[in-house]
Formats: C-alpha cells, structure tokens, sequence
C-alpha cells in the first residue's frame, strides 16, 4: 500500500508542478508554423517501419539524408522514429514528432496510413505523407498525401535487359523443351511478394519488357506472402526454376531468389535473374543481370523544397524516369551484347513519351483488347468501380493516385497460388 | 554438486540469508539499479560516445519527459501537450504491462505457471475485434458491451482450456498454456488477412464510423479533459490492479490460492476444490488478459493484429516475479521496465548514427533488468568462499 501511495503522491507531485510549469510558463513559445520556413528552423520527422538494417527502409533512409544535404537540412532538423509497427504506436510516435517541434512528418509503410491519417485529421497545422499510401486522392484533408515512383516504368527496362538476354540463349540454341510450354512459349518466373496492385503491376511491366523483345514468352508468378523472407524467396525461385523457367524476376525484398538462380547457373542449368532494390551482383555475380530499382532522393528533394517553402506537399506524387526517381542498377556480365545501347534506348523513350509501359495493344485480357480499367474503390468491397484510366491507348497508372493501381490479370501470366 | 568432502568445505558454496529488513531490501536494489544505470552509462560512453549526462538525460526524456510544456497557456493546450508526451505514453504502456502482471498474479501465486498471457490476450482482442467488424451498426453501448463480454469469455476459455486439462489429467501446464499462444496468434493471423482483403494491411477498423470505439460513447458531445481514451483505459487498469491486491489478501478465494499455491495436499485436507480452485483462477487470469485484449482495441489501436500484445504476454511473467505477486509493487516495476524501454527507444532515435542502434538500446535494457534481477538473488543468498570461512571458524575457535 505505501509504495502504491508513493506512485500516487510521485504522480500528484509531478502534475502539480507540470501545472505550475504552465501557468508561469514564458510567451516565447508561439506557433511552430507560422510565417516562411527557413532552411534552419523546419523540423522534419521520419517514422520508418524498420531501421538500416532493413533494405527498404535503409533506401528511404539514405534518400533523406541525401535530400537533405543538398538542401542545407542539418542533421538534427530531422528527428528519427525507428522500428515503428504498423500500430498505433504510429501514433504515439507522431504525436512525439509534433511536440518535439515536426512540421513536416513523413512515413515510410503502407500499413501506417490510417494511423497518419488519424494524426493529420487531428492537427490541421502539421503536414504529413504517408509514403506508399493510397487514399489522399479521396480523404480530401489539405494536409495529408501519398508518393510512389513509377518503379513499374524501371521494371519495364529490367524486362527489356532480360528479353535481350532471353533472345541471345535462343540464337545460341540454349533454350531447352523443358523451358518451353506446350505450345512453344518459353516459360520465364516471377516470385512475389502478395498478389497486390503493386506488385501486379510490376510483374506485369516486368513480363512485358521482355515480352517487347520474345514474344513467345509466358511467365509464373509465385507468391511468398511476405515483403522479406529470403527462404522463402529461394524456394519460389527454386520451384520456377523446375518448372523451367529461364527468367526468374521478383517484387521481393531479401537475395533469396538471386540466390537460388546463381546456384542453379553454377550446377550447369541455364536461369539468370533479375532483382529488385538493389543489386544483386555480389550474391548473383554470374546469374544476376540488373535490379530494377527506386531512388527516393528524387521525391523527399521535391518534398523538402515544399517544406522549406511552408506550402503544402502534393497530394499524390508520382514520378519515374522523367526525375529519374527510379532506375536500373549496373548490368551483370552475362547481359546481352548491345543491352546498354537498348536500354538508353528505351528509357529515351519513356521519357519521351513515346513508349507507353502498359500500351494496350501490347496485352489482352481473356483474348480481348482492354478498354476500361477502374482506378478507384469508392464503396470499399475492394472491387475498383471508379476513374477509368484506360483511353488514349494506353493504361494511366499511378495518374489518379500515386500508388500503382494496375490491378488485371493479362493473358500469358499464371498465378500459381494466387489464395496464398 | 558430488559430494567428495575431504573434511573440507567445497571453493565456494551458497548459504541462504537471514530475511533482509524491508528498507533493506528497498536500498539494495536501488542500489543495483543505480549501479547498473552507470554502469550502462560507461558502456555508452565508451562505445558510443555519448556522455554519461546526455545518456541519462535522454533516457529520461524518452521516458518522462513532457515537451514544449512552456508552451501551455491554458488548461486545454497544457491537456494536450501532456496527453501527447513521453510521459504519458510510458504510463499508457505500462499500464497495459501492468494489466497483464495482474492478471497473471493470481495464477503464479497458485504456482501455476500461466505462460499464456500473450495469448489469452489476443483471445480477447480478436474476439472484441469480430464483433466491432462485423456488427458496427449496433447501439454504441450494446455494441461496447458485447465486445466486453466476448472478449472477457474468449480469455477466459484460453485459460480454463489448459486448467481443465490440468486439473483432470495432469498435463503440464507451462507448455500447454505456451502452446495455446501459437494458436490464438495463428487465428488472429487468419482474421487479419481474411479482413485487410487485398491491401497490405488491415489499417485501422471502422475509422469513419468510429463503431466499436470507447470514444464513440461521447461522440458528439463537447469535448472534455476526461473524455480521453487513454485516460479511462489507465484508471481501470489502476482501479483493477487495486482490487486484484484486496482479492489476493483479503477474501477467502484469495486464501484458497494461497493455500493451493503452497501445498495441494494441504488444500485437500482442508477440504479446498483444489480442481475448483484451478479452473476457477485460470478463469479470472484469462478473462483480466482478455479484458487488456478488448481496452487495446477498443481505447488504443481500434485494429488487431497478431502483434497487438507486442511480446508484453511473455515481459508481464518477469513484471509479475519480480514483484513476487504484489499488485502495488508491478505498478513500479511495469513503469521502470516501460520506462527503460522508452528511453533506450529515444537514445537509438538519436544516436542511431553513432551506433545506438535499436538493438543496442535492447542490450542496455536487458542489461538493467538482469542486475535488478540478480540482485533478488543475493538479497536472498550469500556467496561464501572456503578461505574466508576456514578463517572465520578459525578465529571463532
């Protein structure tokens, strides 16, 4: 009983004088946001799903120090929240961003949304982004937004590196019947993370990349139900690989699936891999040809230069190689000869606008040339039913919203478990 | 250890101590506890860089510490800053640790080893959960109510399941509560995605609605100090930690654990159900643990997810020995190891860069708590050395 009064009297004491703190606090203290940020005086906070040792967060990380150097943002103007679950502990950190002065907040996992929104409805002054995120378009708050690159556009070029890849083993009559199926088409693999927007739409840049190169290819597509399980991902790719597929590309974090590909590749089989983030060469340094891959400088240097402005960050922020805000990383050794030519070629293109990653005329879906696709969910079943981005002959993505919303299953892709 | 006594005693050998007074006992562990702060503090120093007055500065700011107070100027604004600082969030957090040690209490007093916690809670919570998803149109007190009530069932059942066994069977309760963690947290698994559809995440459940959420029972009226989530699940977590002390000590359930805990074979003698007693407890434990899963999800995250206890199932069996089954003293030891855990959060926030990972900031609670705990060891045993003793009994002869 004593030491529970001691906790209760340590408690009243710590209130009161918490009390006192504010009744003769001094009036110094106004409004953190009002008037022009100047470079010295912003405060940026980071609520990030892991820390360095994790690559996606490692990329996010890297990107704001980067940003931040350019633009003069000293090291302690960003405050750090590290390891933050997808919980209300998102919120718990934010409301600390806030008291410790953070105009800007940002966060780095799809699964801190709601959490961020929560805080953006709560304090109108404060602006926040939550990366990855897809529902700024419809919350209609001023002060909360989305951002995604284009990283399907990268995974288009890392197809192309493949296809020309895929076409040098055919003229070298190494494509075996087993890599081929019934009628012809050669099996290329996929290992994804979860039969997401996201990664949808990335395998399916992904397949036709290559696709623009072979034409007779058909991919599977593996799900590992995790954004980062290196077993896992190895032994998708393994499975492919004894499905026959000569190409195994991933939407999945770890070197698992490289891994798999480069011991194969040493046993004598013939499978080259492309990778995601980062590159894969030192896991992969015979199998790997290039790692499409994001640079999220490009996007927290266009946040931070609103920020010092005191305006508002743009709602849903999108961009790809027109900011090179993705790319391919170095090419592998065993690359096709005049890939590097190929691949300036392509990415002129994209930007250009020439080439258009999710032509329609370059898929069907059920035999049929696709002329409608919804972007948007407006009655949450999860089903979209908004938005047609399907015109000009071409599907828009991440135009309504900044996330990737290319959600159809086109012919020539197989999901092998797609229920996992 | 064999015995090979060659008429002498062994190198070193263990004796137990007269009990120590309570004041004592209070100062030898603030004293490892002191002691183990500086010694981390070196660590750091020496390590990391930072200075032993930065590292204890930091460690209390990230868990105390209430920012921009000065810049309160009324009730409301003073409200707010106070409600969004380090210091509420320790005492938010340790209660919900604290919730979980006192539900354990009764158990472990009964010398039944309930590992469940972990489990018992997510029982509660997913069960809560169900009914806040699938039903959000009801009255907002039935619906309130009902979630209570499920979850308070569900944690129940989790706890009477391995109590039955025991009671009936024998059956060892210590894996069997471990094991029933692994399901509840498979189940919450398969909600989780069966609900989040084909997002990455749940996120957050009936966010425009606000069903199923305590602060719905106020919603539209004027907002009020007291009218605070974190609040009302803070003062029913004291409120219960309180009763829990007077029904240990007091009634004649309390008694009956007592006697249960200390000899079985006594209990019988004495005419206890000791299978009444067993089933009867496991009950009350997994209902509290159930009761902490539906205050998480109704006042703090409004979701669920298999890591909503956040491993405090398992961290509440240290909260609960360490305060040997004394509701008051875990209030202490729930806030000291909350507080540790905030503090070495906010050095790794800032001192990442120098090498303070998260992971280090682990180490550095791990290693305060193993010096507070071990000095429960020495408070309770002296280390006696063969030359010493042979000198004393030699100047006593």
């Amino acid at each position: 009983m004593k030491r529970f009064l001691s906790v209760i009297l340590v408690l009243i004491l710590a209130l009161s004088l918490a009390a006192c703190g504010s009744a003769g606090g001094n009036e110094s203290g106004t409004g953190s946001n009002e008037g022009g940020n100047e470079a010295s005086d912003l405060k940026i906070g980071v609520i990030l799903v892991g820390d360095e040792t994790e690559g996606y967060t490692k990329a996010h990380m890297d990107g704001i120090k980067d940003a931040a150097k350019e633009l003069g943002i000293a090291d302690d103007q960003i405050i750090w929240k590290y390891k933050i679950e997808e919980t209300d502990a998102v919120t718990e950190a934010g409301k600390q961003l806030i008291n410790d002065g953070c105009t800007y907040i940002f966060s780095n996992s799809y699964g801190h949304q709601d959490y961020m929104l929560g805080l953006a409805k709560e304090n109108s002054d404060i602006r926040f982004v939550s990366m990855t995120g897809d529902t700024a378009d419809k919350n209609g708050l001023s002060n909360f937004s989305n951002a995604f690159t284009r990283v399907y556009e990268s995974r288009y070029v890392s197809g192309v590196v493949a296809g020309l890849k895929l076409q040098e083993l055919i003229d070298a009559g190494k494509v075996a019947d087993k890599n081929k199926d019934g009628s012809g088409n050669i099996r290329i693999g996929y290992v994804g993370a979860y039969p997401y927007a996201e990664v949808v739409s990335g395998y399916t840049a992904f397949y036709l990349g290559i696709k623009s190169v072979v034409s007779n290819v058909v991919m599977d597509v593996q799900y590992t139900s995790s954004w980062f399980d290196f077993d896992k991902e190895k032994a998708a790719a393994e499975l492919l690989m004894n499905r026959g597929c000569i190409i195994i590309g991933q939407h999945a974090d770890s070197a698992g699936a490289p891994t798999a590909v480069q011991e194969a590749f040493k046993n004598g089989e013939v499978a080259y891999s492309v990778g995601y983030n980062v590159s894969m060469l030192d896991v992969a340094p015979d199998a790997a040809l290039t790692s499409a891959s994001n640079n999220w400088k490009v996007y927290y240097k266009d946040a931070f230069e609103f920020a010092l402005k005191g305006e508002n960050i743009p709602t849903n922020w999108a961009e790809g190689y027109d900011k090179d805000a993705v790319g391919i990383t170095e090419l592998g050794a065993s690359v096709a000869e005049g890939t590097q030519a190929k691949v300036d070629e392509t990415i002129a293109k994209i930007k250009s606008g020439e080439l258009k990653v999710f032509d329609t005329k370059t898929f069907t879906v059920g035999g049929e040339e696709v002329t409608e696709a919804f972007a948007t969910d407006t009655d949450g079943d999860w089903v979209n039913d908004a938005d047609n981005v399907v015109y000009d002959g071409y599907y828009h993505e991440s135009e309504v919203r900044s996330a990737p919303a290319f959600n159809l299953r086109i012919d020539g892709i197989t999901e092998l478990n797609p229920n996992d | 250890m064999t015995v090979r006594n060659n008429g002498r005693d062994p190198f070193v050998h263990l004796t137990k101590r007269a009990p120590v007074s309570a004041l004592a006992g209070l100062l030898i562990r603030a004293g490892a506890f002191v002691f183990a702060v500086l010694l981390c503090a070196i660590v750091v120093w020496i390590m990391i860089g930072v200075d032993p007055i930065t590292f204890l500065k930091t460690m209390f700011t990230g868990s105390f510490g209430i920012q921009k107070l000065e810049n309160a100027k009324n009730f409301t604004s003073f409200w707010r800053i106070f409600t969004s600082s380090y210091f509420w969030t320790t005492f938010k957090t340790g209660c919900k640790l604290l919730l979980l040690a006192v539900a354990l209490a009764p158990a472990f007093k009964m010398k039944f080893w309930n590992i469940g916690a972990e489990g018992q809670f997510l029982a509660g919570a997913i069960s809560a959960t169900y009914i806040m998803f699938n039903y959000p149109g009801l009255n907002p007190v039935v619906l309130l109510i009902l979630m209570l009530t499920v979850s308070l069932i569900a944690g129940a059942i989790w706890g009477i399941v391995p109590a039955l066994f025991k009671a009936k069977w024998g059956t060892n309760e210590t894996l069997f509560t471990l094991m029933m963690n692994y399901i509840a947290i498979k189940i919450v698994d398969f909600f989780f995605n069966k609900w989040r559809g084909t997002k990455s995440a749940l996120g957050i459940i009936n966010i425009d609605s606000e069903a199923g959420w305590l602060r719905s029972l106020w919603k539209g009226s004027e907002s009020a100090w007291f009218r605070n989530e974190d609040l009302i699940f803070m003062v029913t977590v004291l409120i219960i930690a309180v009763l829990m002390y007077y029904y240990l000590r007091l009634t004649k359930h309390g008694y009956e654990i007592a006697v249960v805990g200390d000899s079985q074979n006594t209990a019988r003698y004495a005419g206890i159900s000791v299978r009444k007693v067993i089933i009867r407890t496991m009950a009350l434990s997994g209902a509290l643990c159930g009761l902490c899963g539906f205050l998480c999800v109704s006042s703090q995250g409004h979701t669920v997810n298999s890591n909503l206890a956040g491993g405090y199932g398992f961290t509440a069996i240290i909260v609960a020995w360490l305060s040997r089954f004394n509701t008051f003293t875990m209030v202490g030891v729930s806030l000291l190891i909350v507080a540790l855990e905030n503090g070495s959060a906010l050095m790794s926030n800032t001192y990442s860069d120098l090498g303070f990972s998260v992971a280090f900031g682990k180490i550095i609670v791990g290693v305060m708590l193993l010096f507070v705990i071990g000095c429960e060891f020495f408070i309770n045993y002296k280390v006696v050395f063969r030359a010493r003793k042979t000198q004393k009994e030699a100047v006593e002869a």
